[in-house]
C-alpha cells in the first residue's frame, strides 16, 4: 500500500514541531501589541520566535502519562508514611524545624512561580516559550501541593505548621526575604521574570536548595521530604534547561540584548544568593545528621556548575556578576551569621532555635577553619554559659532590614568580619539602607521599586502587625505578643528553644512508646 | 573544558540507566550520595536509548528518563535514540 | 534495633492547618482542600506590577464580578494536580489505543472521503480555535483571584493544548503534515474561517478575567464543543467514520466533563448578586450571537443545508443551559 509506505514514523523533533509550531499565527483583527501587550517595554529584541529552540519535547499526552507515574508513586508513599508512624523515624523532632522553614517559606514561592508562568507561559508571542513556560506553571503547583500535602502529616503531631503555606509568608519578617525576592520578580515584566526565575533561581540556585536538603533529608530519615523533593526535582531538570534556553534565545535575538540581560544577572543572582544565607543555615545548622556544609555546597554547585555555564555564556558577551568576589568571602561566614540572628529572635520565629553542642562545633570547625573557631564559637560559648546560668540571651530590640533583601543588617563587611556592613542611599530626601554593596546597588538602579517594599519591622512600629480589632491604648498592651497572633505564632509552643519544647518532649515519648512495644 | 552531570533517584528503575551511562561513557565517575546518584563527566555525557533496552529488555522512551531525573547540567540535544549533555567550550 | 513504628497509636494535636479549621472546622481536610484553599496571598505585596501599576500582584479588581469569599468558586471536580494529571493519563491511554490501533491497522484508509474531507477542513483548523482557548485560559490562571478558579483554568489551559494536539494528530492519520498546512491557510485567509479568527482574536484582547471564562468557557466552548463531537460525531459514526469518532473520544469526554466545573462556577458566581447576574447574562447574550456568526459557514461546510437547524438546536440546548444556571438570557 503506497500511502501507508509514505507514512514513516516521525521523529521526535519532527513530530514536536507538528504538534506545537503552527498552532499559533500572526493576528490580523486585532493588532500583535495589543494581543501581546508586555512583549516589548522592558526593551528586549526579538526579530524571530521560529528560532527558539525547545529544550524539552513533550506533547500533553506524555506530560500526563509521566507526570501521573510520578505522582502515583509519590502519593503511595506519603500513604504509606501517614499509615506507618513515618514521622518517628526520623533522626530527631529537631530536624523538623528545616522544614517548617521550608514550609512556611518556600512552598508559597511554588505558588507565586505557578501564577509568574502562567503569566509568561500568555505574555510571549512565540508558542514555543509559552508551552515550556505553561508547563512550568502546571508543575510548579505541583510542588506547592505535594510539599503540603506531604508536610500537612507534620502538621498534625508537630508544633509550627499549622499557619500552613500562605499566612506567614505575607507577615514574619524574616520569610518576607524569598517572598519580596518573587514579588520582584512576578511585578516586573516576562522577560525579567525569565531571568530572575527561570534562569537565576531555576539554574543557577535550585540545585543548592534541592540537592543538598533533599540529601540532608534523606540522611535523615525524612522519607515524605525526600520523596516531594526528589520528585519536584524531576520537573527541575526542565524548568532548568528552559532558564537557560531563554537566555541563550534573548542573547543571540539582538546584541542589545545584551547590556540589559546581564544587568538582570547580576541583579538576580545577588538577590537569590541573600535568599539561600536560609539554606544555607538550615544545612550547616540546622539537619542532625549533615550531609556537607554550605560552603562545600557553594563550591561544587555555584563555583563548579555556575562556572561552567558562565563559561558557556562568555561567548555571547555574558560576565560572571561582580558580586561572586564577595561571595567567596561571604561562603565561610553567612550561615553562622544567620543562626546567631535566628538565635537571639527565637521568640519571634515560628520554628525552635538551639545553641549547637560540642560535636556539632567541631564539625563546624572542621568544615570552617578560616573562620567558625575565630568569630562564632566564642558567641555561641558565651551564650552557652549564660543560658546555663538561666540567662538565656533574648534580643529584644527588632533589627533594621535592608531595603531590598529585607535580611537584618547581620552581615559583616567583606575586609572586616567584626564590623557589620551598612550601605546608605539618598532618594527624594529619605535615607534608605542596605546591607552590602550589591543590595546598594540594585536599590540605585531602581529606587522607586524598592522604596515600596513593606518591610516587616518598620510595619511593627506602624502598627499595621495586630489582629485586627486590636486596641492599643488598653491596658496592658504587650504589643509583641498581638504581633505574634497576628504571625499565627503561638507564644511557647511555635516559637523560643527546642531544648524543652512539646515537641521534643512528644517525640521521645512517642518514641518511647514505639521502642517498648517490640 | 567544563563538567556536565545528570543525577537520578537511587532506586531500580534507575539501575539499569546508570549502568549504561557508566558503560557508554568511559570518562565518567560516579557520585553516589543519600538517595541519589549523580554522574559527573568532562565536557559531554551521552545517553543511549539502545544501551539501556539491553539491559531491561524492553522498548525504553527516552523520555522516561525524567521520572526518576533530579538534576543535570550541560546544554541538552535529545532525538529518538540519544540524550545529550554538553558543554561546548 | 528495628523499631516497629506502626504499632503506635497517637493521638494527632490536631487534624489540619489553621485556615482550613476555621472554614471547616477542625477535621482531616482533602487533598483538594489542602492543596486549593487560601494558598494564593491575599493582603501585602511589596511592589506595584510594572504591568498594571494601579492594582496589586493578586487583585480582585481585575474583573467586573466580585464574590464575597472567591474560594466558593470551588471545582466540583475537586482537581488538584495529582488527580487532574492521574484523570488526564487514563483518558490519553485510552486514546493513544484508538490512535494506535487507527494507525497501524490503516483505517484511516477505509473512511469515505467525503467524511474524511470533512474531517479534514472542519477539525483540523479547530487546533488554532484551541490554541486561543489555551491563551485565554492561561490568562486567567495569571491574573484571576483564588486557587480554586485559577487552578483549574490551567488544567483548562493545558487540556486545550493537549485538544489542540489530538487535532493536530488527527490531521497528520489522515493526510500528513500537508493537512497541517492546509488548516493554517483555511485559518488565516479561507473565507469560512475567518468569522471565527475574528471571533477568536477579540477574546485574546479581553482585560476581565471572568469575562474571558464566559466567552470562551461557557459560551465558545459551550455552542463548539456540542457541534463537533456529539452532532458532527453522530453524523460521522452514522456515515462510516468510526475512526474519526474513536479519534475524538478524548475530546467529547472531556467536553462533557469541564462543562459541569464550568457550569458550577456561573451557577455560583450568578447566585452570589443581582449585580453579578446581570452582567454575566449580559456577556452571554453580546458572546452568543458574536459565537454564533462565527459558527455559521464552518457549520455549514459541516452539516450543508442543516446547518441553520443544526445551530438553532445548539444555540436552544445552551439557552436552557444557561436558565439552569440561573443566568437570565
Ligand atoms: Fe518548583
Ligand atoms: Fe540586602
Amino acid at each position: 500500500m503506497d500511502m501507508k509506505a509514505n507514512k514513516k514514523k516521525l521523529g521526535l523533533k519532527e513530530k514536536y514541531a507538528h504538534m506545537t509550531r503552527g498552532l499559533d499565527w500572526e493576528t490580523t483583527y486585532q493588532p500583535m501589541d495589543k494581543v501581546f501587550p508586555q512583549a516589548t517595554f522592558e526593551g528586549i529584541k526579538i526579530h524571530d520566535w521560529e528560532k527558539w529552540e525547545d529544550p524539552f519535547r513533550l506533547t500533553m499526552d506524555a506530560y500526563w502519562k509521566y507526570q501521573a507515574e510520578k505522582e502515583r508513586k509519590l502519593y503511595a508513599v506519603l500513604d504509606a508514611f501517614a499509615q506507618n508512624n513515618g514521622h518517628l523515624g526520623i533522626t530527631d523532632a529537631r530536624y523538623l524545624n528545616a522544614v517548617k522553614l521550608f514550609l512556611t517559606g518556600i512552598s508559597p514561592l511554588e505558588y507565586v512561580a505557578h501564577r509568574g508562568f502562567a503569566a509568561a507561559g500568555r505574555n510571549f508571542p512565540g508558542v514555543g516559550p509559552r508551552v515550556a513556560c505553561l508547563m512550568q506553571s502546571i508543575d510548579e503547583i505541583r510542588h506547592a501541593q505535594t510539599q503540603i500535602h506531604a508536610l500537612s502529616n507534620y502538621n498534625k503531631f508537630y508544633e509550627g505548621f499549622h499557619a500552613g503555606a500562605a499566612h506567614q509568608i505575607e507577615r514574619i519578617w524574616y520569610l518576607s526575604v524569598p517572598k519580596s525576592f518573587f514579588d520582584d520578580a512576578f511585578s516586573a515584566g516576562p522577560f525579567e521574570w525569565m531571568i530572575a526565575i527561570g534562569f537565576s533561581f531555576e539554574y543557577v540556585l535550585t540545585n543548592l536548595l534541592f540537592v543538598p536538603f533533599m540529601s540532608g533529608a534523606a540522611y535523615n530519615g525524612d522519607m515524605a521530604t525526600v520523596t516531594f523533593g526528589f520528585s519536584a526535582q524531576s520537573d527541575e531538570a526542565r524548568h532548568m534547561t528552559l532558564g537557560l534556553e531563554c537566555i541563550k534565545f534573548m542573547l543571540e535575538q539582538d546584541p542589545d540584548n545584551l547590556p540589559i540581560v546581564q544587568k538582570w544577572i547580576d541583579k538576580w543572582a545577588w538577590r537569590g544568593i541573600r535568599v539561600l544565607t536560609l539554606v544555607g543555615m538550615m544545612m550547616d545548622y540546622m539537619l542532625p545528621k549533615r550531609v556537607m556544609s554550605w560552603k562545600e555546597a557553594w563550591e561544587i554547585y555555584f563555583e563548579q556548575n555556575g562556572g561552567a555555564l558562565f563559561n558557556d555564556l562568555a561567548k555571547y558577551g555574558i560576565k560572571v556578576p561582580d558580586c561572586i568576589t564577595q561571595c567567596t568571602v561571604d561562603k565561610e561566614h553567612i550561615s553562622h551569621q544567620a543562626w546567631c540572628t535566628f538565635y537571639q529572635y527565637a521568640h519571634a520565629s515560628a520554628f525552635h532555635t538551639w545553641l549547637p553542642n560540642a560535636e556539632e562545633m567541631d564539625w563546624l570547625s572542621a568544615k570552617y577553619p578560616n573562620t567558625f573557631d575565630k568569630y562564632y564559637r566564642p558567641r555561641y560559648e558565651q551564650w552557652r554559659e549564660m543560658a546555663d546560668k538561666g540567662e538565656r540571651f533574648y534580643n529584644n530590640t527588632l533589627p533594621m532590614l535592608c531595603q531590598v533583601c529585607q535580611i537584618p543588617m547581620v552581615f559583616t563587611e567583606p575586609d572586616d568580619p567584626t564590623k557589620i556592613c551598612y550601605r546608605e542611599s539618598d532618594y527624594q530626601g529619605e535615607k534608605y539602607h542596605t546591607c552590602s554593596d550589591g543590595c546598594k546597588h540594585i536599590f540605585d538602579d531602581e529606587p522607586e521599586k524598592y522604596i515600596q517594599a513593606w518591610l516587616p519591622v518598620h510595619q511593627i512600629y506602624m502598627g499595621n502587625c495586630w489582629p485586627e480589632g486590636t486596641d492599643p491604648t488598653a491596658e496592658g498592651f504587650d504589643p509583641m505578643a498581638k504581633v505574634l497572633e497576628w504571625y499565627h505564632i503561638e507564644n511557647g509552643k511555635d516559637n523560643l528553644d527546642y531544648e524543652g519544647s512539646g515537641d521534643q518532649a512528644n517525640f521521645a515519648a512517642w518514641r518511647g512508646a514505639a521502642t517498648q512495644n517490640t | 573544558m567544563s563538567t556536565v552531570f545528570i543525577a537520578f533517584q537511587t532506586n531500580e528503575d534507575t539501575r539499569p540507566i546508570v549502568e549504561s551511562i557508566l558503560a557508554d561513557n568511559p570518562h565518567a565517575v560516579l557520585d553516589e550520595q543519600p538517595a541519589m546518584v549523580k554522574i559527573n563527566a568532562e565536557g559531554q555525557l551521552v545517553i543511549k536509548r539502545e544501551s539501556i533496552e539491553e539491559r531491561i529488555g524492553r522498548s525504553f522512551d527516552l523520555q522516561e528518563l525524567q521520572i526518576n531525573l533530579i538534576t543535570l547540567s550541560g546544554n541538552i540535544d535529545e532525538d529518538d535514540d540519544q540524550f545529550t549533555l554538553a558543554w561546548k567550550n | 534495633m528495628q523499631i516497629d513504628l506502626r504499632t503506635v497509636a497517637i493521638k494527632p494535636l490536631r487534624h489540619t492547618f489553621d485556615h482550613l479549621v476555621e472554614r471547616f472546622g477542625d477535621k482531616s481536610a482533602s487533598r483538594y482542600q489542602e492543596g486549593s484553599y487560601n494558598i494564593q496571598q491575599e493582603h501585602i505585596f511589596h511592589y506595584r506590577p510594572t504591568w498594571d501599576a494601579d492594582r496589586v500582584l493578586f487583585d480582585k479588581k481585575r474583573t467586573k464580578i466580585q464574590m464575597k469569599d472567591w474560594y466558593a468558586l470551588k471545582d466540583p471536580r475537586q482537581y488538584y494536580y495529582g488527580a487532574y494529571t492521574i484523570a488526564r493519563a487514563r483518558q490519553q491511554e485510552a486514546a493513544e489505543s484508538s490512535f494506535e490501533m487507527i494507525e497501524d491497522r490503516g483505517l484511516a484508509e477505509l473512511i469515505p472521503a467525503e467524511l474524511k474531507q470533512i474531517a479534514l477542513d472542519v477539525l483540523v483548523p479547530m487546533r488554532h480555535v484551541e490554541w486561543g482557548g489555551n491563551m485565554g485560559n492561561s490568562y486567567i490562571t495569571a491574573y484571576g483571584y483564588g486557587t480554586v478558579i485559577t487552578q483549574p483554568c490551567l488544567y483548562h489551559a493545558m487540556d486545550h493544548l493537549g485538544v489542540a494536539q489530538y487535532l493536530t494528530r488527527i490531521g497528520l492519520v489522515l493526510d500528513g503534515p500537508d493537512a497541517l498546512d492546509a488548516a493554517k491557510e483555511a485559518w488565516m485567509s479561507g473565507a469560512a474561517w475567518q468569522p471565527m479568527r475574528h471571533h477568536v482574536e477579540n477574546l485574546l484582547v479581553l482585560d476581565d478575567w471572568f469575562e474571558i471564562f464566559v466567552a470562551q468557557n461557557l459560551v465558545l466552548e459551550g455552542l463548539l464543543n456540542p457541534m463537533l463531537y456529539d452532532y458532527l460525531d453522530a453524523d460521522f459514526s452514522a456515515k462510516g467514520g468510526t475512526a474519526i469518532s474513536m479519534m475524538t473520544r478524548f475530546m467529547a469526554e472531556w467536553s462533557a466533563e469541564t462543562a459541569k466545573w464550568i457550569d458550577a462556577q456561573i451557577k455560583t458566581a450568578a447566585a452570589e448578586s443581582p449585580e453579578n447576574k446581570e452582567q454575566l447574562s449580559a456577556w452571554v447574550k453580546h458572546y452568543r450571537s458574536a459565537t454564533r456568526e462565527a459558527l455559521a459557514p464552518i457549520a455549514q461546510r459541516a452539516f450543508g443545508d442543516k446547518a441553520d437547524d443544526v445551530l438553532a438546536d445548539l444555540v436552544s440546548e445552551f439557552n436552557a443551559r444557561c436558565a439552569k444556571l440561573g443566568l437570565a438570557v
